[in-house]
């Protein structure tokens, strides 16, 4: 990675920039520090999602319209789960409820990785380097996704529910913090953590780093380029999975919609991160995250219109998205 | 004559021939062959998904173009004519013309913009952002209830020569296997056909001519096209304008036909689907592939769910098997039908009997 | 004559509906240098990528070492113990020289693991990897990435070179370099195959050429015949050797 001093720091600095900016419109700031956790939650909730599908297009030039699917059945898989862990969930230990979520997260990053791996096999490799055959197979991949979720578990929305432990809210001065959003800024936190760590310090990162930049020549050096995306893709498959259950304890609730209507988020924030960059997942992340908070609470009828002018903010400043990788 | 009509876009295969004469006559004489409240509505249906997708294989087939902003525009048609009509006590034919013409303004505004801002950038780009669009204007039509009637949507009243309670004659048209009402319904679905035969006809003109070679050109291959001297960035403007327009025409024609509109009527994504799957399985860039697919997918939609629920039916009892079999369950066979599509019969049905055409006629010359 | 390396019989490639390469002959003998000249258009980058498997031969045998190497994919090929040196140099520039080099160097899982005595005959050859060992690839000039490119290759050693126009644009004294460290490679029997358009450059190096035109080798034999001959230059490259700086 770059040296401190070489980095571009400007996109970076959006992010405070942004919330400093909400906070004369939100008024009270208490109001708006939880505003901010929440968005701040929200937004890495959205990173975890989002990670994967940037790095498997910048790696391999696919975009998967389909991603969503992952998400919704890393949600599913977890209720299930939870459901079967009944005490431990009731039960007012932090212990016993990370214990159950733990599984959950575990057994859903698992179905969603294990979906990802049919997924490439039989949607995607077929059509490699085809890209308006991919927009369409990808899309049909979901809607069989969503409506097999239907078939399993049935069409109807289903809770959710935060274990004990984790329900409520800490105070920081008069503001109120939502525990859970505090984990959630931690989970993703260690997912960033962990993505960069494995970028950076190892050789499978390495190859990636170099892949998104010049496919051909990692293959020209004798690396199988093919089996490194495939364990891209079911990564960030599994990512969404875990993506999917946070954001169905962020909710509440899930509904077999509930792919679709996060891979609209997801795109925007790619596109705004610049495909194929990390950092820039987490950044257009963060701020749509802290976006949507903002205008919810400010004007609610406008908030997805707030994402897509923010989209088109950062196109007109930098067209590819605030860190481009460089191109091939 | 039929050439020039056609603009010299045959067929091109004896068995598309037949079959889209067939088509045509059918829909022609609908009223009269299939009697009936349902099979009237069916075939309004059909005649105003074959504008739909046809307009979208302008944009898709013949410029390369993918863009999920096409139901919006769609929307944007019904919702023109639902709003001025229901904003007046007496809908009159003025008022009906003006919601036309407002709902083609915001449509050729928004898609100039669309295409100006997005098509400078890459396809993938493109599509997603039209996906984000389109997402958003879909909530807003559900949250600006005051003026769009929010998730209930907009019921009004045609002119009087449209409306069901005209009558031609007093007595219905009795026909051996039926009786036809001769009413304001009737000149209706006539005024549907032909607004939709003028825009397949001016569709077959756009891409027959100079203007349509060339986006094909941009379609094969932009740099190529561009290097020709070829402003890409025009022509692949003008075709997402003249694509949304023709949209937003045949959401006007559903509108007048439904006499109601809402936001699930013309903005739902499973539309959106439903385009595209149409377009994949009749043949992009052939156009007469919307007709014979907007036909075949129509005509499944309607009574397929009846056969999967008998088929649920008669599945009673086996695990799992009545729950994929339920027609609520529907858009999962889309779904696979889209996807086996696409792998194995990209070039659709009107591609493949062209393609057995030309076989056929190559062994005739060996 | 010491024995072939790599064989080329036959080999045409097609991209697309373009027909670029028309049955090329070629043989690369062991352990020496052979310069793969021709003008622009000629078919000498495609001949590189289709013998590195970027590119595949629609017709034709291109043998290894004895073995058959026609349908294999690139990085098989690669592992059989080919480096290649793109003409765009193909350096990753978000990477550090440092990950270059790791990156290259296949058999090492950290930077311990590679072989200090050959890091440092590439530093001796050239200086500016070790200056910039940890800045950004992206940050070097012109001439400094064909080195890195360059560096790349040899990290380990390699049964065989293919080099893309190594001096394009390159300042007279980093050519100098450039020509001392494939002058030190020939002396340690590495096997190259290099494409150039400096004649200069060409004729110090070149124990064999072959020239192609329109997707063939039209001329085969040592460098030093045609060194000597200047009306075989000028009839197959248009100028002669001495003339061309």
């Amino acid at each position: 990675m770059t040296s401190l001093k070489d980095m571009d720091w400007k996109p970076m600095a959006l992010v405070p920039l942004l919330a400093l900016a909400a906070l004369p419109a939100v008024g009270s700031p208490s109001t708006w520090l939880t505003l901010t956790v929440a968005g701040l939650a929200m937004g890495m909730i959205v990173f975890i999602i989002a990670s994967g599908l940037t790095l498997v297009f910048g790696l391999m030039d696919v975009l998967n319209f389909g991603h969503g699917v992952f998400i919704a059945l890393g949600a599913f898989v977890a209720t299930t789960v939870l459901a079967s862990m009944g005490q431990y969930t009731t039960a007012d230990s932090l212990w016993l409820n990370l214990l159950a979520l733990l599984p959950a997260m575990l057994v859903a990053m698992a179905v969603a990785g294990a979906l990802g791996l049919v997924f490439e096999r039989f949607i995607i490799r077929p059509v490699y380097g085809m890209h308006l055959k991919q927009i369409l197979i990808t899309m049909g991949g979901m809607i069989i996704g969503e409506e097999m979720i239907k078939v399993i578990w049935g069409p109807e929305q289903i809770p959710l529910p935060l274990p004990e432990a984790l329900r409520g809210a800490v105070l920081l001065g008069d503001a109120a913090v939502e525990k859970y959003r505090l984990v959630a800024v931690l989970v993703g936190a260690a997912v960033f953590a962990a993505m960069v760590w494995t970028l950076n310090r190892t050789k499978v990162g390495l190859l990636i780093r170099a892949g998104v930049q010049d496919r051909e020549m990692v293959e020209s050096l004798g690396y199988r380029i093919r089996r490194l995306f495939v364990g891209v893709f079911v990564a960030g498959s599994a990512l969404a999975g875990l993506g999917g259950v946070m954001w169905g304890l962020y909710q509440q609730t899930v509904i077999p919609q509930m792919g679709a209507q996060v891979n609209v988020l997801i795109f925007i924030v790619i596109i705004i991160g610049g495909l194929g960059s990390t950092l820039g997942a987490l950044i257009g992340a963060l701020l749509v995250g802290l976006m949507a908070n903002y205008t919810g609470f400010l004007v609610p009828k406008v908030a997805l219109f707030s994402n897509i002018a923010l989209m088109v903010a950062i196109l007109l400043w930098r067209p590819q998205g605030v860190y481009p990788v460089t191109s091939r | 004559m039929l050439q020039r009509l056609l603009s010299k876009d045959l067929p091109r295969s004896p068995w598309l021939a037949v079959l889209l004469v067939v088509l045509f006559l059918g829909l022609a004489f609908a009223p009269f062959l299939f009697p009936g409240v349902k099979a009237l509505n069916v075939a309004a249906k059909i005649l105003i998904f074959v504008a739909l997708v046809a307009s979208f294989d302008l944009l898709l087939g013949y410029t390369g173009i993918v863009s999920f902003a096409h139901t919006m525009f769609f929307g944007i048609g019904a919702y023109g004519v639902a709003i001025a009509l229901s904003s007046v006590e007496e809908a009159s034919w003025g008022v009906l013309l003006l919601g036309v013409l407002c709902a083609l303004a915001v449509s050729l505004l928004l898609s100039l913009l669309i295409g100006l801002f997005s098509l400078r950038v890459r396809a993938i780009f493109f599509a997603m952002i039209t996906l984000a669009v389109a997402s958003a204007f879909l909530t807003l039509a559900s949250q600006l209830s005051d003026f769009t009637g929010g998730e209930d949507g907009l019921t009004f009243s045609v002119p009087e020569l449209l409306s069901p309670g005209f009558e031609l004659s007093e007595e219905p048209l009795a026909l051996p296997w039926g009786e036809v009402n001769l009413n304001g319904k009737l000149l209706t679905y006539y005024l549907v056909f032909a607004s939709v035969c003028a825009i397949f006809l001016t569709l077959l003109r756009i891409v027959n001519s100079p203007f349509g070679r060339v986006l094909q050109a941009i379609r094969e291959n932009d740099f190529r096209a561009e290097a020709l001297g070829y402003r890409t960035v025009v022509y692949r403007t003008l075709s997402n304008v003249l694509s949304a327009s023709f949209a937003t025409l045949a959401g006007c024609l559903l509108a007048i036909w439904l006499r109601y509109n809402g936001p699930d009527t013309s903005l739902s994504f499973e539309i959106m689907l439903d385009i595209l799957l149409i377009v994949v399985i009749g043949g992009m860039g052939t156009l007469y592939g919307a007709l014979v697919g907007s036909v075949l997918f129509v005509l499944a939609q309607s009574y397929l769910q009846d056969l999967l629920r008998l088929a649920g039916e008669a599945a009673e009892g086996i695990p799992l098997l009545p729950a994929l079999l339920t027609p609520d369950r529907w858009l999962l066979w889309l779904g696979l039908l889209f996807v086996v599509s696409v792998y194995y019969f990209p070039t659709g049905i009107v591609g493949k009997l062209r393609e057995r055409a030309v076989l056929a006629q190559l062994r005739r010359l060996k | 004559m010491s024995e072939a390396l790599l064989k080329l019989e036959g080999v045409h490639t097609h991209i697309g509906a373009y027909h670029i390469l028309h049955g090329v002959d070629l043989v690369v003998p062991q352990g020496q240098l052979t310069m793969l000249l021709g003008r622009n258009g000629a078919g000498k980058t495609t001949t590189l990528r289709t013998i590195m498997g970027l590119w595949h031969a629609s017709q034709g045998r291109i043998t290894l070492a004895g073995q058959d190497i026609t349908a294999r994919q690139t990085p098989d090929i690669a592992t059989s113990g080919v480096a290649y040196v793109p003409e765009s140099m193909g350096i990753f520039s978000d990477l550090s020289v440092r990950e270059n080099m790791l990156l290259a160097a296949r058999g090492a899982r950290t930077l311990d693991d590679i072989d200090t005595t050959r890091l440092e005959w590439i530093f001796g050859l050239f200086p500016a990897m070790k200056k910039f060992w940890n800045h950004p690839a992206g940050k070097l000039s012109g001439g400094q990435k064909q080195m890195l490119a360059v560096s790349r290759a040899i990290v380990e050693p390699r049964q065989l070179l293919l080099i893309d126009e190594p001096s394009k644009g390159l300042a007279p004294a980093i050519i100098q370099n450039m020509i001392e460290a494939f002058r030190q490679l020939k002396a340690a029997q590495t096997t190259i195959l290099l494409v150039e358009q400096n004649f200069n450059f060409a004729r110090q190096l070149g124990d064999s050429v072959a020239v192609m035109d329109d997707g063939r080798v039209v001329h085969s034999g040592s460098m030093a015949e045609l060194a000597a001959d200047e009306s075989l230059q000028s009839r197959l490259l248009g100028l002669s050797l001495g003339a061309h700086q």
